[in-house]
């Protein structure tokens, strides 16, 4: 029998999204961001790191000025540039008497794949001009480098004095960050929790040569056309940065305040592979998936859009089609997209800001598409893939976000529309 | 370097340090602090900046001469006065 274990929670029990605040290389906003993915519009283009030299990458452009002075960004760090904006955006978005609110009840939960590398790297950088002398190195180091530091960022920003910290968790970190903010809410830690993710991975050099040397970046001649999960000519990750941060809120405080609900989360998991340090295991992930599906009362046909995670590396991308099929293989209405095709990888970001783009479903009944596969790799057929263009699939309920990262780390959140 | 030129430097770096800050109104007899929104961080960025421009070191019981610009100046003049622009 098919039913929604969510409704049988009281609404205290209940997790809403009610704000939301982004930064992708292709827009600044959610509706922005829609817009793009609507369009087929790319936000990989060239790019240029110390030591690595050119490659490609997913730069964002929003002003960091608009909710940070100069002197904190000068002080602070480009992850924490991204979280400010993000959170403000989010706060702005979510209608929150914010002048009035007790902010001793609102938690700051940013998922993170790393921390500290570009900063690492900055200093050691400088410290070369002045013989390795480390009474050169910055005092801005520590508070720069500290793995809270992004949260705590936007934590001063905002005056905020609830909890605040990251979640380290690969690129599953976008994810981590939402499944904590419900759990602080659910256990009364916090009333508004400002959860998702954030990356400023393009500014350290060390990520472009890891991938390099591991034979995981992404090439092409055509910067837009070099992210292309699922295509057989598929070379690996284009590196993006990117911030995705919600507002949630218990449905039953939403509901009082008469917020704008953009949706339910209905069930998430997380497991852990236990098998290799960055071969993704599609047996863990099929039951990732499913224990969120069961989490959520849920069985697989029931689920409208499955967010793929796929980062366009050779054999991830099968090995998550092949999770895919055992979960989803019976199912004839769940139908499956990329965010990454559209603008790279944001590792941390990357579970939230994909989930962001695929939102708007629930109002305009329409699946974007996962661009650039001109060749499909028939190793990652999916009945459901809806290639190149976007396509209108009537109602929406159901959209189920997969996100992965290394180490093993696996994590899916499903949001409900109400 | 002049009192001058040492001025000049010490603007240069604040305006790195708070770019927002009207420097033009500083009044070089009152505290730093008092005028513009620094605190011990900052004050480490001129020790910092003065150190990787200049190579002149600043020992930690002498940060109290870097309260106002009168200050400032004064105490560089002694330790920058064979330093070229």
């Amino acid at each position: 029998m098919i039913r929604s274990a969510k409704t049988e929670l009281p609404e205290s029990q209940r997790i809403v999204i009610t704000g939301i605040g982004l930064t992708a290389p292709n827009g600044d906003s959610y509706s922005d961001f829609r817009h793009s993915l609507l369009e087929g519009r790319s936000g990989v283009s060239e790019y240029e790191i110390r030591y690595f030299g050119k490659t490609l990458a997913g730069i964002c452009k929003f002003d960091v000025t608009r909710h940070q002075a100069r002197k904190d960004a000068r002080r602070g760090t480009r992850a924490g540039s991204i979280g400010i904006y993000c959170a403000n955006e989010a706060i702005r978005d979510s209608g929150l008497d914010w002048a009035n609110q007790d902010l001793s009840s609102v938690g700051v939960y940013v998922g993170v794949t790393e921390h500290g590398n570009v900063e690492t790297e900055n200093e050691v950088y400088e410290l070369k001009g002045y013989d390795y002398d480390t009474s050169f190195w910055s005092h801005h180091h520590n508070p720069r480098t500290v793995a809270n530091n992004p949260a705590g960022e936007i934590a001063l920003n905002l005056k905020i004095t609830g909890p605040h910290y990251t979640i380290g968790a690969a690129c599953a970190a976008g994810n981590a960050g939402i499944i904590q903010g419900l759990q602080m809410l659910r256990l009364g830690e916090c009333d508004v929790a400002l959860s998702g993710g954030v990356s400023e991975s393009i500014h350290t050099f060390g990520i472009f040569a890891g991938f390099a040397s591991q034979g995981a970046l992404a090439t092409h001649t055509d910067p837009t056309k070099a992210s292309r999960p699922f295509d057989t000519n598929r070379t690996g990750i284009v590196v993006a940065e990117g911030g995705c941060l919600y507002v949630l809120e218990r449905l039953s405080d939403a509901k009082l305040r008469g917020a704008k609900i953009y949706g339910e989360i209905a069930g998430y998991a997380m497991n852990t592979d236990a098998t290799d340090f960055v071969l993704p295991n599609p047996q863990r992930q099929a039951e990732c998936m499913n224990l969120a599906l069961s989490r959520a009362g849920l069985i697989a046909e029931q689920i409208d859009i499955v967010s793929t995670h796929a980062t366009g590396t050779p054999s991830g991308d099968i090995l998550e089609c092949e999770a895919l099929r055992e979960v989803f293989g019976q199912s004839e209405k769940t139908f499956f997209n990329n965010g990454k095709s559209f603008i790279g990888h944001s590792m941390g970001a990357a579970g939230a800001l994909e989930l962001a783009g695929n939102l708007p479903a629930f109002d305009d009944g329409v699946c974007h598409a996962t661009i650039n596969v001109d060749d499909l790799d028939p190793a990652c057929h999916l009945a459901g893939l809806v290639q190149n263009q976007p396509r209108e699939i009537g109602g929406v309920r159901y959209i189920l976000n997969n996100s992965f990262g290394m180490l093993g780390i696996n994590s899916v959140v499903i949001i409900q529309r109400i | 370097m002049t009192p001058s030129d040492i001025r000049n430097v010490i603007i240069d770096i604040l305006s790195d340090i708070s770019p927002d800050s009207d420097l033009s109104a500083l009044d070089d007899s009152v505290a730093l602090r008092e005028q513009l929104e620094l605190d011990s961080m900052d004050f480490l960025d001129i020790v910092m900046e003065l150190k990787k421009r200049y190579r002149v070191s600043i020992p930690e019981e002498d940060y109290k001469e870097l309260a106002s610009m009168d200050s400032t100046v004064a105490y560089l003049s002694q330790k920058m006065v064979n330093v070229g622009v």
